[in-house]
């Protein structure tokens, strides 16, 4: 009898407790979220506000009125979809480059015995220390004298350059952490080095190839100053240019619900494309963090 | 068929780390090599170097009738099994079993004769379609050897494949891969570390250590007569009882107890090793007989594991299996060395004098 007591005793203010960190957590979550997410929902809602509410004075949070003016001027007064395909022309190649060129390397480094593989690898991590606003005048220079001035390789080489640093180091700690017996087993079934890397090796890569390919790729998207300096004909400009000249063209009109729409347009295929891949990078990132 | 021979097989990676320094043996058609040691001993490294995994600094590698030592893994027809069974997680197991037939252009019609066959055989029937993650460790095992014997190779290699299962299963899986690695009549080499399995498998076994071959005989002649003081200590659980004893009258003196020895010339000290199986009670008639007092009983069910101070050599303990049923009321304790079970080592070199 006084053991059921005891346990209700025990029971009682536990699970009121329970009750207390749940909801305080749960109202955390909220606050960190609307925290992160207001200034893209103000973006969102400015790209759908008419104008007059926009400059509005006292603010118009909550919209009555919406409207796709801004998107549609987006693409008639400007060559919008022209942006789109530069974005992603140059994001997607330099992607592709970036593994292409990285995740070898990183298997090398991660399988060979390389003599002065801590060197390379200080060499890699190094590379990513410079904050690259201090390199563009130097590639300025470099673009000029090659002649790669409005041309897609000069933003493509820059940006391939800059994420095989990053590619390398997370490819190479994924590669250590896939077991060698799968190779050995390969190799003593007959597969030669090549088959060994496309038929084994590739096939459990791809989460790591993903979560890394899409860093590359959300870097290359989002890049300004390179694509600012080194492409001046407008036919070549990227998203992040386009949409910060909207609001140069003209002093008398700041055309806030343009920039908006251009912010959501440029935006939105990541958002997508991340949460295509949720799960792909979850597990790439936590990859050589347990053991699977 | 054709036989596996390894001759003065040498790995260096530097001067200090040599993993394999100097092995020669032979392994005939059905026979089953156990390569025995601690780990790095160098009998994985042995392994990798049959497989083509390594290069070997100095020696050769001979299966049948061809010098194999600078051919590809791939190339060599050697099966290997893998202590984690190496299975592709990208392919179902019927995939698995077929990956080196059809690296070998097989018409797709004798692939699936001979998967089907070993699926059969192994009891796989029902998981050709499923993907490794989908299978039991049991399973898992079952698919890797299928994957080693669906090629019919020249020489089978097992490193340490039983390492990942419970108990109970490796006890069933040992005694299934005796039977049916006895029907191959092809070499095999299995590395492990637990000597139950080298014993109960093998028709030979090739102790290693430091990475030499310390003994090369069948499991019953390691067990009776040890080559050296590492394999006496090795091999035999619980541990042989092994004596640093000094001479004197022709007798090595354990305690205040002198035990013969058998020997034309008797050093000034000598290693005597005794299993605590061979160690009795004392009956009246014994010769070759101690006394001490008993500090430990370690019950093993079928027997008790005693753990005796010899009288004279309080440093000195002797460990005696005798059966459970045995009672005792003192902690003195008369015990016999069976005289036909003594091992005498060499003091210095630890080489098997008789």
């Amino acid at each position: 009898m006084s053991l059921i007591q005891n346990l209700k005793l025990v029971h009682l203010p536990k699970s009121k407790t329970s009750n207390y960190s749940h909801l305080l957590l749960s109202v955390f979550v909220l606050l960190v979220a609307i925290f992160c997410l207001a200034p893209v929902l103000w973006q969102l809602l400015t790209s759908l506000k008419v104008n007059a509410d926009i400059s509005a004075v006292p603010n118009v949070y909550i919209p009555k009125r919406y409207t796709l003016a801004h998107y549609t001027e987006l693409f008639t007064r400007r060559p919008f979809l022209n942006y789109i395909f530069n974005s992603a022309l140059v994001s997607i190649t330099s992607t592709v480059l970036c593994l292409a060129l990285g995740a070898p390397a990183a298997y090398a480094l991660a399988r060979l015995r390389i003599w002065g593989e801590q060197v390379i690898l200080a060499g890699v991590l190094i590379v990513t220390l410079f904050p690259y606003i201090l390199l563009f005048l130097g590639l300025l220079q470099v673009v000029q004298a090659l002649h790669l001035g409005n041309n897609y390789l000069a933003l493509i080489i820059p940006y391939t350059a800059i994420n095989l640093p990053l590619t390398i180091l997370v490819m190479r700690s994924f590669f250590q952490q896939l077991p060698r017996d799968l190779e050995d087993a390969a190799k003593v079934d007959g597969y030669n080095i090549q088959q060994i890397l496309l038929q084994i090796v590739l096939p459990m890569t791809v989460p790591a190839l993903v979560t890394t390919g899409i860093l590359a790729f959300i870097f290359a998207w989002n890049e300004f100053i390179f694509a600012l300096t080194f492409i001046t004909r407008e036919s070549l400009k990227t998203i992040p240019v386009a949409t910060a000249q909207l609001g140069s063209s003209s002093v008398f009109e700041i055309p806030y619900g343009a920039i908006a729409a251009a912010t959501v347009l440029g935006t939105s295929p990541l958002v997508l494309l991340v949460l295509l891949f949720q799960r792909r990078i979850v597990q790439g990132l936590t990859a050589g963090a347990v053991k699977g | 068929m054709a036989n596996l021979e390894l001759r003065n097989l040498n790995k260096t990676y530097s001067s200090k780390v040599v993993p394999v320094k100097d092995i020669s043996l032979k392994v005939d058609e059905g026979e089953f090599l156990t390569l025995l040691g601690p780990s790095g001993c160098g009998k994985s490294t042995t392994l990798r170097l049959i497989a083509g995994l390594e290069q070997p600094t100095r020696g050769q590698i001979w299966i049948g009738e061809r010098n194999v030592t600078d051919l590809r893994s791939g190339d060599r027809n050697i099966a290997m099994v893998f202590q984690s069974y190496a299975l592709y997680p990208h392919m179902t197991v019927a995939e698995n079993i077929a990956s080196s037939l059809k690296l070998r252009h097989l018409s797709k019609l004798e692939i699936r004769q001979r998967v089907t066959d070993v699926a059969t055989k192994l009891g796989l029937e029902e998981l050709t379609q499923r993907k490794p993650s989908q299978l039991s460790g049991g399973q898992r095992q079952r698919v890797a050897l299928a994957r080693a014997l669906v090629r019919q190779p020249d020489v089978f290699l097992l490193d340490e494949p039983l390492s990942n299962l419970d108990a109970l299963l490796r006890e069933r899986v040992r005694a299934e891969l005796k039977q049916l690695f006895k029907a191959q009549n092809t070499p095999v080499v299995y590395v492990t570390h637990d000597q139950t399995e080298a014993m109960t498998l093998s028709s030979k076994v090739a102790v290693l250590y430091n990475g030499n071959l310390q003994q090369l005989d069948p499991p019953q002649r390691i067990y009776t007569h040890p080559a050296n003081r590492f394999v006496a200590s090795f091999v035999g659980s619980p541990q042989m009882n092994l004596f640093v004893l000094s001479c004197r009258d022709n007798a090595a003196w354990l305690g205040n107890f002198p035990i013969p020895v058998p020997l034309p010339t008797v050093p000034p000290q000598i290693v005597l090793g005794i299993r605590p199986e061979n160690v009795c009670l004392a009956r009246a008639e014994d010769t070759h007989t101690i006394q001490g007092q008993i500090y430990l009983v370690e019950s093993l069910g079928m027997q008790n594991l005693l753990s005796v101070r010899v009288q004279g050599a309080p440093e000195l303990t002797i460990r005696a299996l005798l059966p459970a049923a045995w009672q005792w009321s003192d902690d003195i304790v008369k015990l016999t060395l069976s005289p036909q079970s003594l091992h005498w080592f060499d003091a210095a070199t630890g080489d098997r004098l008789f």
